[in-house]
């Protein structure tokens, strides 16, 4: 019996708390006795340490240690060897954290991180991605674990034959998360025992990887992520700050705050690594694609192997007989690059998306239609059917709510003033994957339920979702269930990343409310607490391996200023297809976050690296610039009514990624569509459109 | 807190101050480093961690706080100078009983997510009210000889300056707005 809690737009249940302060973030609890961390980054690219001096520092008021690789405590080697911080001596690329300086005040360790004087051997450095860089090869897997390569049909030959072919390169540089809430933890030792408050996406594996790094039994860490302030992928894993606390705070035997600055976060936590991606297209003259290939290079650090998976997303986008996609690596000297929404497929639709639309000029078919045309219902790569796929729904709906029909395909044809209108379109598509996760739930005798999973809420609404989703499980009004997340000490689940949250953790829940339900069955009102557990493990692992994904359709007008280049958004619309949507009104806002995210990433971020000091020159928010307030003129998200039985048990794809994908493309091809000018090179700055009156 | 006491046993005398400072109505007094900053003096010695830290350059805006009712980026501000003073805070916006129109707007509107630069803009919108109902104008203020009206384009403007990278933005100017309309 379901209560009608899914679907409806309940407010977010830490709203009041997050209006308030109350809400505590990593650094924000009250500790007995603790200190203050602050890194220091290494000053040079690659090299050795020879020395550290740390008699000034020491010698300022306040400071109580420096920590670094010659006293602190040991770790064991890991998976992440970027994780093995203050172990050894070498460097690999600037920026990374070197030592801590532990002081009884913030500004007393902001000091002393100042006066350590750190001697270095250095090395030569080479730090930019370029297409013919000698040290380019081929990994043996992308991220996660998809073939580097793939290849169907004869592209070449297939290319060849072809009457209509776009054959161009599209550039990205390097994205940095930015999360609002640098990343922070608090961490203290009690008895062997650790705890730490951290931002994270995932508290139960940053307790696995803090338990191999300190050698300890996963039992003996506790990991609590309450409240977190966004991570878009840079959280999505344990991260320096995390280790360096609980270095400092084992070396001091006291605990440790330490927070990291803006600009450390430019590199060491991860960001979308730089991309160069060539795309060729061939087609019909009806605009019905025949050959595709999507050959992509980024770059990796020298410490451990990221491979953007940028190519995957045109594998299953869009069918044609002859197919290839190829991805190629180079190891630079550079923090490894990570995760960011939607790594691959947002700078990979980037590219496609855009050149599908050059594609539908060359070939002189509107591009709404062009995509139409070369819809499928199986996907062109795995060559089964996909659960679902509405992306034909999506520009469809799209394209009436837009108001697209008529649109006069000639570039340059909108005037208003100075201001030359423009409209593009891009499609989006993203997996909808679950993993396996466990919970609990429990009956009171007062008649209230408490459900429990580790999950964490990084602004998501994954609080209220579970909530939601655990209510109409439970059969009960939501006003009598207590949900419990961001708390290793909780049952394990799958962190906050990959659009899978809601769709692994609602599985568990629903499971357990079922169990409990059965026990609750045999008998009348408990008498005393009945929990039930759910371990989800066997039946996710079980799942067939089908296509399933979500989609949507990107609209934008821009107005370009004819004189000085300058872009502005007039309005910006997605409609998505992501299966059941739990909670309209955080839906809607992860929604149009992603795709206010791809407008930032159209017009406004940009990590510039300068490979004299190989390192990004913009490193903050004062000259890495992502979009504010008043760049946002009108953006609105719609979606359809989509069921899907094969997904989860709650029909549901997930929604944090797929906003931002494609969003890019849809605001480069109105800009070329207002402009007949195409920027293949994002950000698509003014000083790059600037004369184009010229043209008029 | 522990930090501001031990604090002030390992600095110099000459190099802190006392400082009292009205904060949320209710009078505050403590030693503090000179170098210590409004914010960090909320955060880490008076126990109000709703300002919060996403930048210390004033970049960001999510350290917003009201300084004698103007708002200001409390980590630009150096504790020492707001001796006498008035800051009020997030934690001071609501009633004893019950949240501030505009904070109930930001719960109602969905006006943010993970919920880090809130506070900041919380009390951004709460100064940037009073500025409009003073009549000051902004760089989209067309006519500067009448009063500025509150439209969408003047809310995004005065708004710029706090940064919320979930991009809750149409929906903080739609609880901004709200609020405005009625009050």
């Amino acid at each position: 019996m379901s209560t009608g809690a899914v679907g409806r737009a309940y407010p977010r249940l830490e709203g009041a708390a997050k209006v308030t302060g109350t809400a505590r973030y990593a650094v924000e609890y009250p500790v007995d006795g603790v200190t203050y961390g602050w890194a220091v980054p290494s000053a040079v690219v690659r090299g050795r340490i020879t020395r550290i001096d740390t008699t000034e520092a020491l010698a300022s008021p306040g400071v109580l240690a420096v920590v670094h690789h010659g006293n602190a405590p040991r770790m064991a080697p890991g998976p992440q060897p970027e994780l093995r911080l203050l172990q050894e001596p070498t460097v690999h690329y600037r920026g990374q954290y070197v030592a801590v300086v532990v002081a009884t005040s913030l500004e007393a360790a902001r000091e002393g991180a100042r006066l350590v004087r750190i001697d270095y051997d250095t090395g030569p450095h080479s730090t930019v991605l370029t297409d013919d860089h000698p040290g380019l090869y081929k990994p043996d897997q992308v991220n996660p674990s998809y073939p580097t390569d793939t290849a169907e049909g004869d592209f070449d030959a297939g290319y060849a034959a072809a009457p209509v072919r776009v054959d161009v390169t599209y550039r990205t540089p390097a994205y940095h998360n930015n999360p609002m809430e640098p990343h922070a933890t608090t961490a203290q030792w009690h008895d062997g025992r650790l705890l730490v408050h951290d931002s994270t996406q995932g508290a139960t594996p940053v307790r696995a990887t803090l338990a191999e790094l300190f050698e300890l039994p996963p039992e003996s860490i506790r990991v609590v992520a309450e409240h977190v302030g966004g991570g878009f992928g840079s959280k999505g894993y344990a991260k320096a700050s995390v280790v360096l606390a609980a270095l400092a705070a084992r070396h001091m035997d006291r605990p440790v705050k330490l927070a990291l600055t803006r600009q450390q976060l430019f590199g060491p936590v991860g960001y979308r690594t730089p991309t160069i991606q060539r795309v060729r297209l061939a087609a019909d003259t009806d605009g019905r694609l025949t050959a595709i290939c999507h050959d992509a290079i980024s770059q990796t650090s020298t410490i451990r192997e990221f491979a953007e998976q940028t190519a995957v997303y045109t594998r299953s986008m869009y069918a044609a007989p002859h197919r290839r996609t190829t991805h190629r690596l180079v190891r630079l000297d550079v923090p490894t690059p990570f995760w960011m929404r939607a790594p691959g497929e947002c700078p990979g639709a980037y590219a496609l998306e855009s050149a599908v639309d050059e594609l539908a000029i060359a070939v002189g078919l509107d591009p709404v239609e062009l995509r139409i045309r070369n819809d499928t219902a199986v996907d062109p790569d795995q060559g089964r059917p996909f659960t679902s796929r509405n992306l034909v729904a999506c520009l469809r709906e799209g394209a009436q709510r837009f108001g697209w029909a008529g649109r006069d395909p000639s570039p340059r044809a909108g005037r208003d003033g100075r201001w030359l209108i423009g409209t593009g379109v891009a499609g989006s598509s993203y997996p909808a994957r679950a993993r396996p996760s466990t919970a609990t739930a429990t009956a009171r005798p007062d008649g209230s339920f408490l459900v429990q999973i580790n999950a964490t809420d990084i602004g998501t609404g994954a609080r209220t979702a579970i909530w939601q989703v655990a209510a109409d499980a439970l059969g009960v009004p939501p006003e009598r269930v207590e949900i419990r997340i961001g708390d290793s000490a909780l049952p394990t689940a799958a962190l906050a990343g990959g659009s899978m949250g809601t769709a692994s953790w609602s599985w568990a829940v629903i499971r357990a409310a079922q169990a409990l339900r059965e026990k609750l069955r045999d008998g009348g009102p408990p008498t005393g607490e009945v929990t039930a557990e759910a371990d989800t493990t066997e039946e996710v692992g079980g799942q067939p391996a089908l296509p399933r994904y979500a989609y949507g359709a990107q609209f934008v007008e821009v107005r370009v200023d004819a004189d000085t280049g300058e872009v502005r958004l007039n309005r910006m619309l997605g409609v998505f297809a992501a299966g059941r949507v739990v909670n309209p009104t955080t839906a809607r806002s992860q929604l149009i976050g992603g795709m206010t995210m791809g407008l930032s990433m159209a017009l406004h971020e940009e990590g510039l690296l300068d490979e004299r000091y190989g390192d990004w020159v913009n490193h903050d928010l004062a000259t890495y610039h992502i979009t504010g307030c008043a760049d946002v003129e009108s953006i609105e998200a719609y979606w359809l009514d989509e069921r899907d039985d094969e997904l989860n048990p709650a029909g549901v794809k997930g929604i944090g990624e797929i906003g931002i994908v494609g969003a890019a493309a849809a605001v480069a091809n109105a800009v070329h569509h207002a402009t007949g000018v195409r920027i293949r090179e994002l950000p698509i700055r003014l000083d790059k459109l600037i004369g184009i009156s010229d043209l008029a | 807190m522990q930090g501001g006491g031990e604090n002030a046993t390992t600095i110099d005398e000459r190099h802190s101050s006392r400082v009292t400072v009205e904060v949320n109505g209710a009078s505050r007094e403590v030693t503090l480093d000179n170098r210590t900053t409004l914010l960090d003096a909320l955060r880490e010695h008076l126990d109000l961690t709703g300002a919060k830290k996403g930048c210390d350059h004033g970049q960001c805006g999510s350290c917003t706080v009201l300084l004698d009712g103007r708002r200001v980026k409390s980590c630009l501000v150096f504790a020492v100078t707001v001796d006498g003073r008035s800051v009020v805070t997030v934690e001071g916006l609501a009633g004893p009983d019950e949240l501030s129109p505009l904070q109930a707007a930001f719960i109602a509107h969905d006006a943010f997510q993970c919920g880090y630069c809130t506070p900041g803009q919380l009390c951004s919108a709460r100064g940037m009210l009073d500025e409009v109902s003073r009549g000051w104008p902004s760089a989209v203020t067309g006519d500067l000889n009448t009063p500025a009206k509150l439209t969408d384009a003047e809310i995004r403007e005065r708004m710029a300056g706090n940064l919320c990278r979930c991009a809750a933005y149409p929906h903080i100017v739609a609880a901004v707005r709200q609020t405005a309309a009625s009050s």
